[in-house]
């Protein structure tokens, strides 16, 4: 009986590679043991919670490095849809040290608020889980599952301060817009299977081609851009982001502006070099409409923000710009190398310096209770080292050297020259002209801190806790150490070491 | 004895030395203000001193060639490099900046500018040494770029925080300008890697390799230079942000603005857009010879319109800026070497002037010249040095002042090959008419400032009647001012008689620079 089912259906459990699967696996454990423990723990040993998140995290990272260090290449398992390459380890590496961050941002934030702790660290791990295999999934149905993963669990912590109406709306226009852009995806993914038979992407890849273009792929593809759009919040489908962000609890925006436009970005890099590679001529000029629109119109309304976390909103709406605007050549065959080298370097940089902008946010809006800019007017009298840090942290977003964010303008200007020709170069005037213009409100920040005095006189020094300590000094050392010696992190992103791409 | 044969460790030294201070001050509390200028003293001296090593070392026979050559790999991927060296163009900007840092420093003792804060002044003040030294010995453009912008933020910070009044709105303007010009300049550099091949970005490899670019080609990438150099010198269109700057600068920033800061871009015109793309400087030569007459003009015209002393000093820069990049203009070897040696002298004297402005406002607590008047009187030492510096400014034979001028109207009569004669002959003439408006409006300040009874308001000094403690402040030339100023003026005098000390130094370098035009 058995041995003739077993003739009939000769399925065969998929050979796992544990170890490759590892990071996952950790994350996973690690948020079904807060769940348990925040049961049985009382009120006053809540603080373990924030201990195992961040002990969950930083047991993911270990087998990343491990990964990294083996000397097997890629390994790829389920036919080619879940890929451990060298590209997806980076960017998993930087998700898991982003939420560890995150984690130390938040530790003292959650703690002095009146919610829920164990299920905030819970939301936390899944969203990161998600992300980490949204760098791994190489097909369309666990790209979509991977990235409803990272997004509903960031929804609810948008919302997670349910007594306050702000934090509410920015669950709920986050929810809702997001929804809708998944939707929209999943239309186009729709259309691209019916189109092309598959889901996996290197078989869409081969069969997706500029001379077999019909309508129903080009808007299968024209969706999934759009839906991605979206997700890395490009004008003009931005308008959630702002609200969003100045409504949920600042850790979680920090968390949102970094770690969720990443995974944004790192689907989208992956759906444009494996799965639409011979496709450039459709998606190409929609990055180059995007990427000019993005960066302009987020550096003009940053301009007029008086709430600094509104600005940090549109400034990381135009800084995304500045990471589309690579991709917008990076069909042509000489450039996607250094294309994608751009995108991995800018978000990296990007990270680490966003995340340590929030980092003094918090540990200044401990003391003036505000979310003005103009409340930091004084800090460098009566806090010298953290305006000395939001100092680097600003130059940085503006991309002045020597700090991080210098080298990510640059990677992305060199990238996008190195396929020459003239809206290449259009495209870059325009991306020089809005570094200029970023740095009329980087520099009102920087004004507010060294020019101005204290808005009420209070000069009283700020006591920051030690996870906010420790977070400030990962950023700054990460920061500068991007701006200072590039070669650190340049050799992540290279274009052999993304199975799959462009047919290679 | 190997570390002194092989030298390469010296630039680097020389150039990061500064950042070790700042190390040390980092870790030393706000309160301990004397101590904080005693480190950034001992480090200025530190690095000056691995400054005269470098001079002594410097192998002047060969000051056409790159010396303490170092290369290091850095970002290999965009296939830049730490690739620096020093020859006969850079060692004398590289040797300056030392210089007026430690002066500076030496100023600051007991000048530091209101509101106060001695370490976060001193820190600046290196950081800015930093990247002035490193500008000038990057032989690779990515290197040259992040130097070139490492000066910002300290400048922004200087201006911003210890400026006057209207500091605010004249540290973004400075910002803003000179941000707008260096991420066009970015693109341009970009370009030129890309149509060099893309192999490098070592400054000798791009002036082997741009001569074979398109003319037209060549046009567009200049142009992208041309913004970032010209508002850094600044020339004419674009120099609005230089009165506002110096203006509300503190002393110290003046300073260092005229005397180094500005010099970033004649010597990025000099290093970098004219030998890389020989073709487009001949093009843009004499649009460039034009500008600069015009700011020649326009500056003088404008200095004789302020109320302002160091205002009007400050529009003196934009004329003498316009002498240097007349001399840059004319393509030839004859007038890159006053070009340069026009730099070093309006450091010196520029540098000096903003010094006795700085002064001035210390002791009358304004700098506007309709109430300011007698202080021969008042203050015979000061006066002279005034005296002394206006000379220099306006060209005096026998002060360096001359040397730069001078030779740099001649060589306009006989412009490089390619370039129209007639044109460049007009904008002799014209330069020649400048130097009759300097002498007008720099005799005319002395004149008004120094001459004649002091004003009412500030002859009370001396005890004499109620007024008294009101005018304690007016004193002449203290010992802080005689150690940093000294050295200025010597080198204006020695440099004055014999020029040919630099421009022996200079014109190998610059020979090799113009091989392109046969110059």
């Amino acid at each position: 009986m058995i041995a003739t089912l077993a003739a009939v259906a000769p399925w065969k459990a998929p050979t796992i590679d544990y170890h490759a699967l590892l990071p996952e696996i950790i994350l996973a454990v690690g948020l079904v043991v807060v769940l348990l423990v925040d049961l049985f723990l009382e009120e006053r040993g809540k603080w373990l919670l924030s201990s195992l998140a961040s002990f969950s995290f930083l047991g993911a990272f270990v087998p990343v490095v491990t990964l990294a260090l083996s000397d097997s290449g890629a390994r790829s398992m389920f036919d080619g849809r879940f890929v451990v390459d060298d590209f997806s380890l980076v960017l998993k590496g930087l998700f898991i040290l982003v939420g560890y961050v995150v984690v130390l941002l938040s530790t003292t934030y959650v703690e002095e608020g009146d919610y829920y702790r164990g299920e905030y660290w819970v939301m936390m791990l899944t969203s990161v889980l998600g992300m980490v295999m949204m760098a791994s999934s190489r097909d369309l149905v666990s790209i979509f599952v991977a990235l409803e993963f990272l997004s509903i669990p960031a929804y609810m912590l948008a919302a997670w301060r349910k007594r306050d109406s702000r934090s509410n709306e920015a669950g709920a226009k986050y929810f809702l817009l997001g929804v809708f852009a998944s939707a929209v995806m999943l239309y186009g993914m729709s259309l691209v299977y019916g189109a092309t038979g598959s889901t996996l992407l290197v078989d869409i890849g081969a069969s997706l081609d500029d001379s077999r273009m019909t309508s129903v792929r080009v808007l299968g593809i024209v969706f999934i851009v759009i839906g991605f759009a979206f997700k890395v919040s490009a004008v003009p489908f931005h308008t959630w982001a702002p609200d969003t962000y100045e409504g949920a609890p600042t850790p979680v925006t920090a968390f949102l502006s970094v770690a969720s436009k990443a995974a944004g970005f790192v689907a989208l890099v992956t759906l444009l070099y494996i799965a639409f590679p011979l496709a450039s001529d459709v998606w190409q000029p929609m990055i180059w409409v995007l990427a000019a629109l993005t960066m302009t119109v987020g550096n003009v309304i940053a301009l007029k923000q008086t709430n600094i976390v509104r600005m940090l909103a549109y400034s990381s709406i135009s800084q995304g710009g500045f990471i589309l605007m690579p991709l917008a050549v990076a069909g042509t065959n000489d450039s996607a190398q250094s294309v994608l080298r751009a995108v991995v370097v800018y978000l990296i940089a990007y990270a680490v310096t966003n995340l340590g902008v929030f980092g003094i946010i918090l540990a200044v809006s401990r003391k003036t209770r505000s979310g003005e800019i103009a409340s930091f007017g004084g800090l460098f009298s009566y806090a010298p080292g953290l305006a000395a840090l939001m100092t680097i942290f600003m130059a940085s977003l503006a991309g002045i050297p020597p700090f991080g964010g210098w080298f990510g303008k640059f990677a992305a200007f060199q990238s996008l020259l190195s396929a020459g020709g003239g809206w290449a170069y259009t495209l870059a005037v325009i991306g020089a002209v809005n570094s200029v213009v970023a740095f009329g409100y980087y520099g009102n920040v920087l004004r507010e801190m060294w020019m101005r005095p204290a808005p009420d006189g209070d000069e009283s020094p700020i006591n920051a806790p030690s996870p906010l300590v420790l977070a400030l000094g990962i950023t700054t050392i990460g920061t500068l150490l991007v701006g200072i010696l590039p070669g650190l992190v340049t050799h992540f992103g290279d274009l052999a070491s993304l199975t799959g791409a462009f047919g290679g | 004895m190997d570390v002194f044969r092989d030298q390469n460790w010296v630039l680097s030294v020389g150039t990061f030395l500064p950042l070790a201070g700042v190390l040390v001050m980092l870790f030393i509390p706000k309160a301990e203000e004397q101590l904080h200028k005693l480190v950034a003293l001992v480090t200025a001296l530190a690095t000056l001193g691995v400054g005269i090593f470098t001079l002594m070392q410097f192998n002047y026979d060969n000051a056409d060639k790159m010396q303490f050559v170092a290369d290091h790999e850095w970002i290999p991927v965009i296939k830049s490099s730490y690739l620096i060296g020093l020859d006969g163009i850079s060692l004398p900007m590289y040797f300056l900046s030392m210089v007026i840092t430690l002066l500076v420093i030496i100023y600051s003792w007991n000048h530091i500018p209101n509101p106060g804060n001695p370490k976060a002044f001193m820190i600046l003040m290196l950081v800015l040494q930093t990247g002035m030294a490193g500008t000038f010995i990057a032989q690779d453009l990515i290197l040259f770029f992040v130097f070139f912008e490492l000066v910002l933020l300290p400048m922004y910070f200087m201006i911003g925080v210890w400026g006057g009044e209207n500091r605010q709105y004249a540290s973004l303007k400075f910002f803003l300008y000179t941000m707008f010009g260096s991420a066009l300049m970015l693109v341009a550099f970009l370009a030129l890697f890309f149509k060099t091949g893309a192999e490098s970005f070592a400054i000798p490899y791009l002036v082997e390799n741009g001569g074979a670019i398109a003319k037209n080609t060549q046009v567009w990438i200049f142009a992208g230079m041309f913004i970032g150099f010209a508002v850094k010198v600044p020339m004419f269109p674009f120099h609005t942000w230089l009165p506002d700057a110096h203006t509300q600068a503190p002393t110290q920033g003046s300073v260092i603005l005229a005397a180094i800061l500005l010099k970033l871009g004649t010597y990025g015109f000099i290093r970098i857009a004219i030998p890389t793309l020989p073709d487009a400087a001949i093009e843009w030569a004499p649009y460039i010879g034009l500008l600069a007459v015009i700011g020649i003009i326009y500056g003088a015209f404008g200095c004789l319109a302020q109320t302002d002393m160091k205002r009007l000093i400050a529009f003196s820069s934009v004329a003498h800026m316009g002498f240097v990049m007349l001399g840059i203009s004319t393509l030839t070897t004859f007038g890159l070497n006053a070009a340069l040696f026009g730099m070093v002298a309006h450091g010196l004297i520029t540098g000096m002037l903003f010094f006795i402005a700085g002064s001035v406002k210390e002791r009358y607590h304004t700098l506007e010249i309709a109430r300011l008047g007698g202080m021969l009187k008042q203050m015979p030492k000061l006066g002279w040095i005034l005296g002394f510096c206006s000379m220099a400014s306006l060209g005096l034979p026998g002060l360096a002042g001359f040397w730069g001028e001078f030779p740099a109207i001649l060589s306009a009569y006989n412009p490089a090959d390619g370039l129209p004669v007639e044109t460049f002959r007009t904008f002799m003439i014209i330069a020649a008419l400048g130097t009759v408006l300097a002498a007008a409006y720099l005799l005319w300040l002395f004149q008004r400032t120094a001459f004649g009874e002091p004003k009412a308001e500030f002859s009370g000094h001396g005890g004499h009647g109620d007024h008294g403690d009101e005018h304690s402040d007016i004193h002449d030339v203290n010992m802080f001012e005689w150690i940093a100023w000294t050295p200025l003026l010597i080198a204006i005098v020695v440099f004055g008689v014999v020029p040919n000390l630099m421009f022996k130094v200079l014109d190998p370098a610059v020979a090799v620079t113009l091989k392109a035009f046969g110059g």
